[in-house]
């Protein structure tokens, strides 16, 4: 019995700090509908700092209290800086755009945290006064974790009391509630928002420093938390302060008692709760229905098809392109495979958040399902090449359909979280699946068929192949299947109301983006010569995300542009520095700040103004 | 309005395209006589920097003095091309294929992640181009999935265990419990554990196991379940960051009170000098405790290293060095670059590394270095190991009966 008791206050304890780190992530989605993904580098930045001062000043308790407090304020003062110096450039760019930039953040921070604080972990002090434990029912349990039980409610609690009890707290829930109408009566937007950037900030940097006593801070505490920290919200509710100590509570609990009953479900426990807390309850726990899904595309203006001689322009980009093995060399022939494969990649992408609004944190899934398809083929049946590259995309589109039929009965975040759960969930079979998927040791000896063993043969089968699937999703968006797409995104009120069925085209258009990407999978397998889960896990994700928003999302080159600009900027700055990652993040914020419309969004725009003037 | 925005877009990706595969072609020009021979050299160096650049330092060591040694085959220098992978296999794949095409590169070394390596080993046997993997520790690499051009300096999973299970056989424990980081090189090292300790010892059963996920342990609920099976002693895989949680926690909540730890890799400097002064008590471990080492040739390592750097070496470090050491010594002993040459020159190269003598056995492409096993204490703050002594890495192998098995042929 004690043993329960002491199990339940370390899940306890496990779900203070998330309650910490997601209060700031909600606070700051519910106001500004920014999917912050720096939120966790700013959780990093806290216990850096947190370590830096505590080392300090950390001997006394006052001294360690002040020297976590201090962190906190800073790592405010620097989501606040965010705010000021790049999110305020892009209100008025579509929604997700901001996501891009909060990703070139993460970027920077992780070489500037490496750069500062050095690469080795850093084991902090002890809270002074708390080093040692008590004894609960003769199970000795830390002191310090006592008292990061104590602080969950009490942070909630001072929340609560900020925003019921003062007036900037009330201007923040009117905001959260209609910031339209919030700033048509007067309500400064900007300033409002900065406030948010901060205290959301200081919340992360709060639970970072609060972390030095715990574990050895170190460079990958960023992307440990912030994806947890968005299933925590989600959970919860978008914007609902409760909902999220909730959420945290009954995560910290299940990650307590799970692995007693089944210590190797530690990889997706989490997100098997999310997709059946989402496929249950539409909003989360304690979430309301949104009137406008946030993360959907804010439409611009419609696409039209190319004519005259434009319309030959993909035409000629692809014989140019398949002229290009007579002059280039083998590495740059491998390169451009890539980028005609991820051009893909991001295309199907794009066609779910471009014409359908439904933005996909889980994409990867069917690249990697693509890629597995093509490759069990090929290690359990011996199956030639052709054969397996034909079941690329058939496992990949099945896999979306059955995905892809409870996605679609959510909107906005909950239906990118949601994707997400089932992505994580096919990545952790195949990662533990390790007699049928090889594990993460993965499949190796995926190479093509003799015929299109050479580079530049490989390269026009995948220009052919990819070219086509291109062309087919090209003219799916112009199809009257796209225009029902895009009346769907655009008013899903309005569509029904005229007879569409807008979830099963949204349910069938996830299917064809899925098979789609799951081609993309199949080429790149045979690439590679091997397959590992890291094609289906989270930054896989991410980085299509990313060259769907660089490209921009109102053009349907916008994808092909942004795979192409992402996937070369990383090969070469990856060869040239070992800083590449400060690099790329410095690229992806100038070109954020530069091009607010993403690269193609840009160039349309230039074009467009100088045919009218 | 905007008809043609289709048209500029491509066209811009087109230029761009252009462009950089104009650019790089640097090191096509002919490659004859008294041209440096040149290493691909692939590793995580932006993903794990904390063991990848003494590896990197250990390395440039070798090379230095091969080359301050008058080169190889009668005066050509040692040249290495390094690139980082990003963590990430299919990066890396992409990497090897810049070296090999546009670096001109004989051979690939390095590699930090059992899939990265695995993912180069395959590639190399592809491309018929030998392939020194460094430090991934997966069996898979020189056994299940082993090829003709892949060879492996690091002792593996297995041989650490092996090494491992050796003191835990005389230990009393009876009642066992297990915990390590859940993927390939913590599910591995806890079934050679089980499976070579129930060998020995028929009378001790595995109570429990945890199987945190890699870098996201929960330490408190993770050590009181561990603490709630009773157990004698505990088997430890976990490492870094989640390892330094552990720690912390089990000391909290009197884990480690009588209780034996016998855990992998703890011992190495780069795992332990992080915790400083928390470093675990009389924890039985592999590692390698570099201040002490007194041979002649670890001395004389350990100075170079020292007067080179500024900083004691690591386990990295030694890896880096000998890995680098050894290609020298294949491509002198095979005479040429030729890759068919320095691959049957690998095979049963013999050489001395900082360790003492070892061997890339001609049967499976294992390096037989060892490791140090001992037990950790604290001394001046510093975690440090005692009692030390040099397993190495020939006496525990499996038979070649049963390694001839495993590889494919």
């Amino acid at each position: 019995m004690s043993f329960y008791l002491v199990q339940f206050l370390s899940g306890l304890a496990t779900a203070a700090t998330l309650f910490l780190v997601s209060s700031g992530l909600t606070i700051v989605f519910g106001v500004t509908r920014i999917v912050n993904f720096a939120h966790g580098s700013f959780y990093m930045l806290g216990a850096y700092l947190g370590w830096s001062l505590v080392e300090r000043w950390g001997s006394t308790p006052l001294g360690f209290w002040g020297a976590v407090a201090v962190a906190a304020l800073a790592v405010g003062l620097l989501g606040a800086l965010m705010e000021v110096g790049l999110l305020r450039r892009l209100y008025r760019s579509p929604e997700l755009f901001q996501l891009l930039a909060t990703f070139g953040v993460v970027l920077v921070v992780q070489d500037a945290a490496s750069w500062i604080w050095g690469s080795e972990d850093l084991l902090g002090r002890r809270a002074p006064g708390l080093r040692g434990s008590v004894d609960i029912l003769d199970q000795p349990f830390p002191l310090y974790d006592l008292v990061l039980i104590g602080l969950g409610p009490l942070v909630l609690g001072l929340l609560w009391l900020l925003f019921n009890r003062t007036r900037w707290g009330t201007l923040v829930r009117a905001a959260t509630q209609d910031r339209d109408m919030a700033s048509a009566l007067g309500v400064d937007p900007a300033r409002l928002f900065t406030g948010v950037l901060f205290l959301g900030s200081a919340l992360a940097g709060l639970g970072g420093a609060l972390q030095v006593p715990r574990e050895a801070v170190n460079l990958h505490m960023d992307m440990a938390i912030v994806v947890e920290a968005f299933v925590v919200v989600v959970v919860g509710g978008m914007g609902s302060l409760t909902g999220a100590f909730v959420a945290s509570l009954l995560i910290g609990q299940l990650q307590a008692f799970g692995i007693l009953v089944f210590p190797q479900i530690t990889l997706v426990l989490v997100f098997l709760f999310m997709a059946v807390v989402l496929v249950i309850r539409p909003y989360g726990l304690l979430g309301r229905a949104e009137d406008a899904p946030p993360t959907a595309a804010s439409p611009g203006p419609p696409l039209i098809a190319a004519a005259g001689a434009v319309r030959w322009a993909p035409a000629l980009l692809l014989a140019l392109l398949a002229a290009v093995p007579l002059v280039a060399g083998d590495y740059a022939l491998i390169v451009l495979t890539e980028v005609v494969i991820l051009a893909l990649l991001a295309a199907s992408l794009h066609l779910l958040i471009g014409l359908g609004g439904l933005v996909s944190f889980g994409h990867a899934a069917y690249f990697g399902l693509g890629a597995y398809g093509a490759a069990l083929l090929v290690k359990h049946l011996a199956a030639p090449m052709p054969l397996a590259l034909a079941a690329a995309p058939l496992v990949a589109g099945l896999g979306a359909l059955a995905a892809g039929w409870f996605c679609v009965r959510r909107s906005g975040l909950y239906f990118a979280m949601l994707t997400l759960a089932f992505a994580q969930i096919v990545w952790s079979v195949t990662f533990q699946w390790y007699g049928f998927t090889g594990g993460d040791n993965g499949i190796l000896g995926v190479w093509p068929a003799d015929w299109a063993a050479g580079k530049a043969a490989y390269f026009w089968l995948t220009l052919a192949l990819a070219g086509g699937a291109l062309l087919l999703l090209r003219r799916a968006a112009f199809a009257p299947f796209g225009y029902t797409l895009r009346a769907g995104r655009d008013s899903a009120l309005r569509a029904e109301s005229v007879g569409i069925d807008v979830r099963r085209h949204q349910w069938l258009s996830f299917a064809l983006a899925g098979s789609a990407a799951g081609l993309a999978g199949g080429l790149y397998a045979f690439s590679k010569g091997s397959v590992f889960p890291t094609l289906m896990a989270v930054p896989v994700s991410v980085d299509a995300l990313v060259m769907v928003l660089m490209g921009g999302i109102q053009t349907l080159s916008g994808p092909v542009v942004g795979a192409a600009l992402f996937h070369l900027l990383e090969t070469e700055a990856m060869s040239r520095t070992d800083w590449w990652r400060l690099v790329l993040g410095t690229i992806i914020l100038v070109l954020v700040l530069a091009f607010p419309k993403g690269v193609a969004g840009f160039v349309r725009d230039l074009w467009t103004r100088g045919r009218d003037a | 309005m905007n008809r043609r925005h289709l048209l500029l877009a491509p066209g811009a990706a087109a230029l761009a395209a252009a462009f950089w595969i104009a650019a790089p072609m640097p090191a096509a020009q002919a490659q004859s006589g008294g041209q440096p021979i040149r290493v691909g050299e692939i590793n995580s160096y932006t993903g794990l920097p904390a063991f990848t650049i003494p590896y990197r330092q250990g390395w440039q060591l070798a090379v230095e003095e091969v080359n301050a040694a008058g080169g190889l085959l009668g005066g050509r220098k040692l040249e290495v091309v390094s690139r980082d992978d990003a963590g990430k296999p299919d990066d890396a794949v992409r990497v090897a294929q810049e070296l090999l095409s546009n670096e001109k590169v004989e051979l690939l070394a390095g590699t930090y992640f059992s899939h990265v390596g695995l993912a180069v080993a395959d590639f190399a046997a592809r491309n018929r181009v030998p392939f020194v993997a460094a430090e991934p520790l997966t069996d898979a690499i020189t056994w299940t999935k082993g090829n003709r051009y892949t060879f492996r300096l690091r002792p593996s999973t297995y041989m650490q265990a092996a090494m491992l299970v050796e003191e835990a056989a005389k230990l009393p424990a009876k009642r066992w419990a297990t915990v390590a980081p859940n993927y390939e090189y913590g599910q591995s090292a806890v079934q050679w554990f089980r499976q070579l300790l129930s060998e020995k010892r028929p009378d001790v059963e595995f109570v429990t196991e945890q199987w945190p996920a890699q870098g996201k342990l929960e330490a408190g609920p993770t050590v009181q379940a561990l603490a709630a099976a009773k157990p004698d002693a505990i088997f430890n895989v976990t490492f870094g960051a989640d390892l330094a949680k552990f720690v912390r926690e089990g000391e909290g909540r009197g884990l480690f009170r009588n209780r034996t730890v016998v855990s992998l890799l703890t011992g190495e400097p780069e795992y332990l000098d992080p915790m400083k002064d928390e470093a675990p008590e009389g924890w039985i471990v592999t590692g390698y405790p570099q201040e002490q080492i007194d041979t002649p040739e670890h001395k004389a390592f350990r100075e170079a290293y020292l007067k080179r750097f500024n900083e004691p070496p690591r386990q990295g470090s030694v890896v880096g060095y000998a890995t680098f050491k050894a290609i020298a010594a294949a491509v002198e002993k095979a005479g040429s670059t030729d890759p068919e040459k320095v691959v049957d020159a690998l095979s049963g190269l013999a050489l001395s590394s900082p360790f003492g003598p070892i061997a890339f056995r001609a049967l499976d492409h294992q390096a037989t270095m060892g490791a140090y096993v001992g037990k950790t204490t604290v001394k001046n703050g510093q975690g440090v190991m005692t009692g030390w002594r040099y397993a190495d890495g020939a006496d525990y192998l499996p038979s070649d009966e049963a390694v001839r098995k495993m590889r494919p042929e």
